[in-house]
């Protein structure tokens, strides 16, 4: 089965897809970085990209979010108004717009994603600050509000994120991304490093948001449980390249490719 | 050490110390500076015969926009008088020759650390600030090549954070001085180490004003009549500093005050920091009849 014939929309989503990539390529090596990635994404579909470590998820996701310039192949959003815009032929100063207007990006490790050097308050309220907010009461209240969304304290308000726990990190680093009610996050291990009952707590929240908020996500993770749980349809890495892609239900209960036979029975069965 | 001793002018120096291709590029340094108001300029910063942090950016601004016929006023902490100030008024006093003063009216050039003088400032004056960090977003993004892209694209989301944190840790802008400014709509600017009683002084100045860092080689201006305009929030608009008290010298009541600490009981008294708008007030009371 090619990557090309399974790319099905979810069931409860619009009929213009969010997001395009055709053919996306960057390659530091033979079969090092990603190659030949094409895909749709619509609004409030959940699409995980999984694979082994040195796949090319990673490389993907940076493409995908306007890190890194491919070798060939586009990325083009459809805003707002309903504009496409190919990210990689857009000026800087419109790509950082997006970047933290419409879309968030979720760090492994919260410590990247926050400024560690300013309160829980702060943090969330600086893509407001960027959008030219300039009330400090709606701040503050915005603040108060986006710590309860994600079940933190609102007491805490104006700690620093280093007294906060790894898991409280993580979920306030949720918090800045979504204050500015954007339409597409991406998500690189948000529960890596988060022992297991925080993970499933963390898990049981973002699936929240993501109905609530109706966003479109694309979660890179090579945890398959984390799949499973969030993302309505799979893509499987190998190599560079999408070995298989397809509704997650499909993908972990019939597997097709041998690799993504390997991938599903290597999971340990509690 | 008495004043006769120094020669007026030492005829060993080239003009204002530096060589005239080092003053020619940081006047083309300069020329960019007021033409993109607020923007930081790279030069290439020479040695001074004195240790960063105490003026060297400055002095080389003075030197290069220095002539003959000027008048050379220098202040720092707002004293004509103090250490800084004395040694850097001598210095061109000896490598140029030119005429030195303390009255700010009578100074075509006027180097400053920390304050900008009460006495409002005239169309053809000159303002060289000495500054010790240039720029303003260096305390949230320490790096340089990210604050750059920043300063092109207008990114300054970030300066409001600052504020942000005063307002949640102390209930109003803490921020008292270096408090950063917008220029002409454009650039966000930090006014050198200048108290924020000073910040509406640069708003629309007839003055131009110019701003060198030694240590970090930038330079930057504001040009004559720019508008400069503090970062604030709608319910936290800018304010400047207010004393309950007036001068003890001068009895002025709308300039900068200075505490001092006058006896070992902890008495206090208030005197302005510019000393020479001090006295040429206690001047004016004294021959008023």
């Amino acid at each position: 089965m090619s990557a090309a014939e399974q790319l099905l929309p979810a069931t409860s989503v619009g009929t213009e897809p969010l997001f395009a990539v055709r053919d996306l390529t960057r390659l530091y090596g033979p079969e090092k970085g990603c190659q030949g990635v094409s895909f749709e994404l619509y609004p409030g579909e959940v699409l995980g990209i999984v694979g082994e470590s040195g796949s090319g998820k990673s490389t993907l996701l940076s493409l995908l979010c306007g890190r890194c310039p491919p070798d060939r192949g586009s990325v083009q959003y459809r805003d707002g108004a309903g504009d496409w815009l190919d990210l990689y032929a857009a000026s800087e100063a419109e790509r950082r717009t997006l970047l933290r207007t419409e879309w968030g990006f979720v760090e492994q490790n919260p410590r990247d994603g926050l400024r560690m050097g300013v309160s829980a308050g702060a943090n969330i309220g600086e893509r407001l600050m960027a959008q030219g907010v300039r009330h400090y009461g709606q701040l503050r209240a915005a603040g108060l509000d986006w710590l309860q969304q994600v079940e933190i304290d609102p007491a805490r308000i104006d700690d620093l994120p280093r007294t906060f726990s790894g898991g409280m990190q993580q979920r306030l680093q949720i918090a800045r991304n979504l204050v500015s009610s954007p339409k597409l996050v991406f998500m690189d291990e948000p529960t890596g490093g988060l022992d297991v009952s925080v993970q499933a707590r963390l898990l049981d929240l973002l699936r929240g948001l993501v109905r609530e908020l109706d966003l479109a996500v694309v979660i890179v993770t090579h945890d398959l449980a984390v799949a499973r749980l969030l993302a309505d349809r799979l893509m499987v890495m190998r190599r560079s390249r999408v070995v298989e892609s397809g509704l997650t239900d499909q993908i972990l209960d019939d597997p097709q490719h041998p690799y993504t036979q390997l991938l599903v029975s290597s999971v340990l069965q509690p | 050490m008495n004043a006769q001793a120094i020669p007026a002018s030492d005829a060993g120096y080239n003009f204002a110390y530096l060589d005239e291709q080092t003053k020619r590029m940081i006047r083309r340094a300069l020329l960019k500076a007021v033409a993109i108001p607020g923007y930081q300029v790279p030069f290439g910063g020479r040695e001074m015969p004195l240790p960063y942090g105490w003026g060297t950016g400055g002095m080389q601004l003075t030197a290069a926009i220095l002539g003959a016929d000027d008048v050379l006023k220098v202040i720092d902490q707002g004293a004509d008088d103090t250490t800084n100030a004395v040694s850097i008024r001598r210095f061109f006093a000896r490598t140029a020759g030119v005429a030195t003063t303390e009255r700010t009216p009578a100074a075509t050039v006027i180097q400053t650390r920390h304050r900008i003088p009460e006495t409002p400032l005239a169309a053809g004056q000159i303002m060289v600030y000495q500054v010790p960090i240039p720029e303003p977003l260096r305390f949230i993004e320490p790096s340089e090549t990210e604050t750059r892209t920043m300063h092109a694209l207008g990114d300054y989301g970030v300066m409001h954070v600052k504020l942000y944190e005063d307002i949640a840790t102390f209930g109003h802008i803490a921020t008292s001085y270096a408090y950063p400014v917008t220029v002409d709509g454009r650039y966000v600017m930090d006014p050198s180490p200048i108290p924020k009683f000073d910040n509406p002084k640069l708003d629309r100045s007839p003055a131009l004003m110019l701003f060198g860092a030694g240590r970090e080689k930038r330079l930057y201006a504001v040009p004559p009549y720019t508008r400069v305009v503090s970062l604030d929030f709608e319910d936290h608009p800018f304010q400047i500093q207010q004393w309950e008290q007036c001068c003890a010298i001068c009895g002025s009541g709308d300039s900068y005050l200075d505490e001092l600490i006058v006896d070992d009981a902890g008495s206090k008294q208030f005197v302005c920091s510019d000393t020479d708008y001090c006295a040429q007030r206690a001047q004016q009371q004294e021959s008023r009849p």
